[in-house]
């Protein structure tokens, strides 16, 4: 997994509540059994035209230089809510987003994008409008800058926000550690866990039948 | 010290405390489907890596099967079939057994899960599918999961879990006759917000809750997701155990004896307390309806769609207009008497038995309003045989109604079926989103009854005051 440390980068303002998945890959765009390819499908309601089609809409944030090239993503609270598909994250993450800075995030999509190398920041909705406030005057200069290392974000302005994020996400982040690796080191644990639970809750450990 | 219930499953399920409120928790038991289970187990494979206990993992097909009769691995959906067929391929190799095609147990996984015992009081559930909350309506803790996070669970068996905090939803009262758990549900959300519930996992209780037969109380927890909740469940009590006993993969004999006892402990101890505590009155709830694009857009079908102009919060307000704009309604126009151009009944949310009853008990004798495209899709093969066991298929097809093959159907589109460009749809299932049934499809969320009742009237309906 791609690590994250630190990321000065153009910051696009997408400020409505409530985006869910769907709206960020339509199952529709999710063509494949496959992590990949999906960024050409991200947003795809809102940045193209026409239902399924490819002409852009030129009013969508994204389509609209700098933001093309923006790696942080300004955005309402509950981003993510809806579907688990993380195919959400793979599309974002393939599209070049690495930060996404909002009030709140659903729970699964919050998890999904410590698990792919996005790093996930919750600042108050006044400070994210702040921050896209000043991005909007000049987009191209006004870059924000996100620090995982001292846990911050930075305003072109200079200002400071320091973000909260839980010690293990953060050190997953960092360290762009395997999640399945860490825990197959306490295989002995789980082991244990199982010999006793059986004993307590035999019903659990169903023998294969067909 | 007294306890909450979530705390005991919790504890139950620690294997390690890594600290920082996260710990490893056992999972007892996971559930893929061909939508997202596939990539799972292809990552898993591509990694090298087998599934750690796969005689407790299940595996259903869903998402992309069609719902027609003599349906396929073909399709509707382009490329389709490479789900179906990758996700049985990779699933038989694991050694998982899959609810395929032609198999009478197939159906939607939140469906299936409880039908046959696979979901129980106080296990750990996961599966790649955000309505996975559904089964704690049988007392379960499970809550839905992405991908990766999947591949974690089916290699080692577990989760590292952050511990979430607990809210307690307390509803008073009596429910009024005819009102149900999604009017219930979608009144909690449109009150506290589709955020509300973000980080907590819920114990959802109080008379109106207890008075809940089991398949409602996993209407109930379904939307836990659209409340923004991790996870939410229902207390196991007598009813239950009753519906528990004797499904399949229900444990029996001396091993029931002991289940029964150990899940007459999960409740909440008296004293224990909860981060937050939430109480809604049932006796005056009127039949909801959604009028805009996220759950929290509800409203009794009494009601009128609200004015942006009276929301003070500017976020709110901006949403408002935007759903309004999207779903083609005016401010103040009242919601009931909106026409409808299709009817959809089905869902993990609502497609279970007593969910067709209460829609067939609507549709009795009468016929879904000339040009209303009406679907029914029965949550499983065994929900579906089961209903059609007491002719509840011949009064849905009599009244108008399309009779279906057991899946998710057109809960959500994927590129194969819709109801089309800006087609309105009132509809039994849990998302409203933006294009959620079909492109530009406009959704307006409520119960089966409610369904059933707008269908024959042509239009929203108070399914109270049915001609
Ligand atoms: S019925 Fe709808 S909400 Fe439920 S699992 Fe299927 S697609 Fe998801």
């Amino acid at each position: 997994m791609e690590k994250f440390t630190s990321l000065t980068a153009i910051a696009a303002p997408l400020l409505r509540m409530n985006i869910d998945t769907d709206v960020i890959i339509p199952s529709r765009e999710m063509k494949r059994v496959s992590k990949e390819g999906l960024s050409e499908g991200m947003f795809a309601n809102w940045r193209y035209t026409e239902p399924g089609g490819r002409i852009e809409n030129p009013d969508f944030v994204l389509n609209q230089e700098p933001y093309r090239r923006a790696q942080i993503l300004l955005s309402g609270d509950n981003f993510g809510c809806g579907s688990s598909r993380e195919h959400a994250v793979w599309a974002l993450a393939e599209w070049g987003i690495r930060a996404i800075i909002t009030p709140g995030f659903g729970n699964i999509f919050y998890s999904n994008c410590v698990r792919n190398g996005i790093l996930p920041v919750r600042l108050p909705e006044a400070t994210v409008q702040e921050l896209a406030d000043q991005v909007t005057t000049d987009p191209e200069q006004h870059r924000v800058t996100v620090d995982l290392t001292d846990c911050a974000v930075t305003g072109p302005d200079g200002r400071r926000y320091p973000f909260e994020i839980a010690p293990a996400d953060r050190e997953m982040l960092l360290e762009g550690l395997d999640a399945i690796a860490v825990t197959q080191r306490r295989d002995a644990d789980i082991l244990d866990f199982q010999r006793r639970d059986r004993s307590i809750r035999p019903w659990i450990y169903l023998q294969k039948t067909s | 010290m007294p306890t909450t219930i979530i705390e005991k499953i919790w504890q139950q399920h620690e294997i390690a405390d890594l600290g920082d409120g996260t710990s490893l928790i056992y999972i007892d038991r996971i559930f893929l489907h061909e939508r997202t289970g596939s990539v799972a187990l292809k990552g898993l494979e591509a990694m090298g890596r087998k599934v750690r206990n796969p005689e407790q993992v299940f595996c259903t097909m869903d998402h992309i099967v069609d719902t027609f009769p003599n349906r396929s691995d073909v399709t509707t959906m382009p490329g389709g079939t490479a789900f179906i067929q990758t996700t049985r391929e990779a699933a038989h190799a694991a050694g998982i057994t899959v609810f395929d095609l032609g198999d009478r147990r197939q159906g939607i996984v939140h469906v299936v899960s409880p039908e046959q015992g696979i979901a129980l009081p106080g296990v750990t559930l996961v599966c790649p599918d955000s309505h996975t909350g559904t089964l704690g309506g049988l007392g379960a803790l499970a809550w839905g999961i992405g991908s990766t996070e999947a591949e974690h669970a089916l290699a080692t068996k577990t989760l590292v879990v952050r511990k979430p905090k607990t809210m307690r939803v307390t509803f008073n009262g009596t429910l009024p006759q005819g009102l149900t758990a999604k009017d219930m549900i979608l009144r909690l959300i449109s009150e506290y917000g589709a955020s509300g519930g973000i980080g907590y996992a819920i114990e959802f209780s109080g008379t109106a809750v207890e008075a809940l037969p089991v398949e409602a109380r996993l209407t109930l927890c379904n939307m836990t997701v659209e409340f923004g909740a991790w996870s939410g469940l229902v207390a196991p009590d007598a009813a239950t155990i009753e519906y528990v006993k004797g499904r399949p993969y229900a444990p029996r004999g001396k091993e029931w004896e002991q289940a029964v006892t150990y899940w007459q402990t999960l409740k909440t101890d008296p004293g224990a307390t909860f981060d937050r505590d939430i109480t809604l009155e049932c006796d005056d709830i009127i039949p909801q309806v959604t009028w805009g694009t996220s759950p929290m857009h509800a409203t009794g079908i009494d009601g009128r769609v609200p004015d942006p102009a009276d929301e003070p919060d500017p976020a709110r307000r901006a949403a408002m207009e935007r759903a309004l704009e999207y779903m083609a309604l005016e401010p103040n126009r009242p919601l009931a008497g909106i026409p409808i151009d299709a009817a959809f009944i089905g869902s993990c949310t609502n497609s279970r038995l007593s969910d067709l009853r209460a829609a067939a008990d609507i549709l009795r004798g009468r016929t879904v309003k000339a040009g209303v495209k009406a679907i029914c899709v029965p949550g499983s093969g065994l929900v579906k045989a089961a209903a059609e066991a007491e002719g509840i298929d011949q009064v849905f097809k009599e009244a108008g109604f399309e009779w279906r093959e057991s899946g998710c159907s057109m809960c959500f589109y994927a590129g194969g079926e819709s109801f089309g460009l800006e087609e309105r749809v009132i509809s039994s299932t849990n998302r409203n989103f933006e294009n959620r049934q079909g492109p530009r499809t406009r959704t307006h969320l409520a119960s089966p009854a409610t369904v059933a009742a707008s269908a024959v009237a042509g239009c929203l309906t108070d399914v109270r005051h049915l001609d």
